[in-house]
């Protein structure tokens, strides 16, 4: 079973329109859709929920008013700003999205006011997509710990993957070079970078491969809406040659692709498509380089 | 007066419409870029000079010759960045958030102080245009201590733009915290409307006011417009769907290149925004 990642750095850049389709092209296959902060791949795939769960995940303060003698000391202790007094009462209370869960304020209160619960940061579900098993995850507003689930839904598509006796994970991967990327790409048998040959694209796909190569997966490299700019597709291309990543192809710009996304089809079912036809050839030369 | 540039989604044009902001406008204005994991405003920009300093976090070293190895700072330790043995600590710098607590549980103050650098921040000045960013040094997980210091910058006689990081997480969290108003930037597509209501949905927690930048505008779907009315979010702008724009972009041009008679559009969505601001401050 091999697991393929896609990333961009850059987000926008058609990532999950591609993962959708290389799984529209495959048989018996596990998707993840790990980016979790804005999680879109179920409006293409249209899952069907086999089961869900809860992702509970760290902790958070919460003062207890009853309790508090208001001597400031959480304030005082806290590296996060998540401690708020209100102006007026004079109240303590909790900002739960600055809030990072150490513990510090609960440990030290010198009256015991602070409680300090599991956070409850979201759900993750297991579904059946036409032709294979999508694992999927949404993250609450503002919710921590988005590497961690990352790593669970990984985790339990590469399980799902040895149950089927399925070949193939695909995961569609967060933008970034950050904790949720690292989480999506530590231990993957190969990367797919999709970029955009604009300035700001090549800048984001150069720190994106700094980051495969540190942890040295191999690294495919395409470029879609190539020709919006011809010269930066060819520089991108021999930037590719020079670091040693495999290029595997070029996507024209295309109104299909975001037709497709509103009639919610993969690009590679709409007829007529030359960025369908371009991704199909892609999905085979890294089908035929990694498994 | 700071106004937030956000999108839920990546690749919409966050970008593209903080520049043109503080492009459009003749008074004194500060652009933050804190997309510290891929900070692009800077390429947009003529910078000339850039000053730049190391950014870096507190993490705990410990001084061999105090420890006892009673292992009550790994037990405290919420993030899993101590592991103690019979004769050694490690930390792992990477998983610390520089909470303190360590210092604080530890009986016999074996912890000292140790500075560990997690990226750059930038600075450069041209015409009434002040310009930060921060660059996150690649291989680090954590980018929201990169971004509180970035927002160190934040001037209260200035105009200031905050370019934000994608997402609805702890760096887009950090990023628009204290602005005044958010402009949600957006393209008509399904995951364009169901990244933007994720982000609604954050910032009406955080109880700070949002408006809409539709970019490429002009296809048939509706559902960001149908959104907008039903959650009572005015649509602020909408951007056309123009290859010569992409175009200018990708060069590190701005919409104004080819389009010149925007600016006054983007500079009128300004004076819309702080008016708004100063009616609900008061």
């Amino acid at each position: 079973m091999k697991e393929i990642v896609v990333i961009s750095g850059k987000g926008g850049t058609g990532k999950t329109s591609l993962s959708a389709s290389f799984a529209a092209l495959s048989d018996n296959f596990v998707i993840a859709d790990c980016d979790v902060d804005a999680a879109d791949l179920h409006l293409v795939l249209k899952p069907d929920k086999i089961d869900s769960h809860r992702f509970i995940s760290g902790n958070v303060a919460v003062i207890d008013k009853l309790r508090c003698e208001k001597c400031g000391k959480c304030l005082e202790l806290c590296k996060f700003d998540a401690i708020k007094v209100d102006p007026y009462s004079m109240e303590y209370s909790v900002d739960s999205s600055s809030c990072e869960g150490c513990g510090v304020c609960a440990r030290f209160c010198p009256f015991d006011a602070i409680d300090f619960p599991e956070r409850d940061c979201g759900e993750w579900y297991l579904s059946s997509v036409k032709g294979g098993k999508m694992v999927h995850a949404r993250l609450n507003a503002g919710a921590e710990n988005s590497g961690k689930l990352v790593s669970l839904v990984r985790k339990v598509a590469r399980k799902e993957a040895q149950k089927m006796g399925s070949e193939i994970v695909i995961v569609d991967g967060p933008p970034g070079i950050s904790c949720p990327v690292i989480a999506s790409v530590t231990g993957a048998d190969a990367v797919l970078a999709v970029t955009e040959p604009t300035i700001s694209g090549e800048s984001d796909l150069i720190r994106v491969a700094d980051l495969v190569r540190h942890f040295k997966i191999p690294l495919f490299i395409c470029v879609n809406k190539w020709d919006i700019n011809q010269e930066k597709s060819m520089a991108i291309e021999s930037y590719s040659a020079k670091t040693g990543a495999f290029f595997c192809g070029k996507i024209p710009y295309d109104k299909k692709v975001v037709e497709a996304q509103i009639k919610g089809l993969t690009v590679v079912e709409m007829r007529d498509s030359y960025a369908g036809e371009e991704i199909k050839k892609i999905w085979e030369i890294l089908c035929r380089q990694i498994l | 007066m700071t106004i937030a540039v956000a999108s839920g989604k990546g690749g919409t044009g966050k970008t593209t419409v903080s520049v043109a902001m503080a492009l459009s406008t003749e008074r004194n204005v500060s652009l933050l870029d804190c997309d510290v994991e891929e900070p692009n405003a800077g390429l947009f920009l003529k910078l000339g000079q850039i000053k730049s300093e190391e950014v870096s976090v507190v993490v705990p070293s410990v001084i061999e010759d105090k420890c006892t190895h009673c292992g009550l700072c790994a037990d405290f330790c919420n993030f899993n960045a101590l592991a103690v043995t019979e004769n050694k600590v490690i930390v792992f710098e990477d998983l610390c958030h520089s909470c303190g607590g360590c210092f604080l549980v530890c009986p016999v103050d074996a912890f000292q102080e140790n500075n560990s650098v997690i990226g750059k921040l930038e600075i450069a000045e041209t015409g009434n245009l002040r310009f930060a960013r921060g660059i996150l040094d690649v291989g680090k997980a954590m980018s929201p201590p990169l971004i509180r210091a970035v927002k160190k910058h934040l001037s209260k006689d200035r105009l200031n733009i905050i370019d934000c990081p994608p997402g609805n997480s702890c760096p887009m969290t950090t990023a628009v915290k204290g602005s005044d108003y958010v402009i949600l930037v957006t393209e008509p597509t399904p995951f364009g409307l169901h990244d933007l209501t994720l982000a609604q949905e954050v910032l009406k927690e955080m109880d700070i006011p949002v408006g809409v930048v539709v970019n490429r505008h002009g296809n048939e779907f509706r559902g960001i417009e149908e959104f907008c009315e039903r959650e009572n979010i005015e649509i602020l702008m909408k951007i056309k769907e123009e290859r010569k724009i992409a175009e200018a972009c990708s060069r590190g041009g701005n919409i104004f290149d080819v389009r010149p008679e925007m600016k006054e559009v983007f500079n009128g969505v300004l004076g819309k925004i702080e008016s708004y601001a100063r009616d609900s401050k008061k």
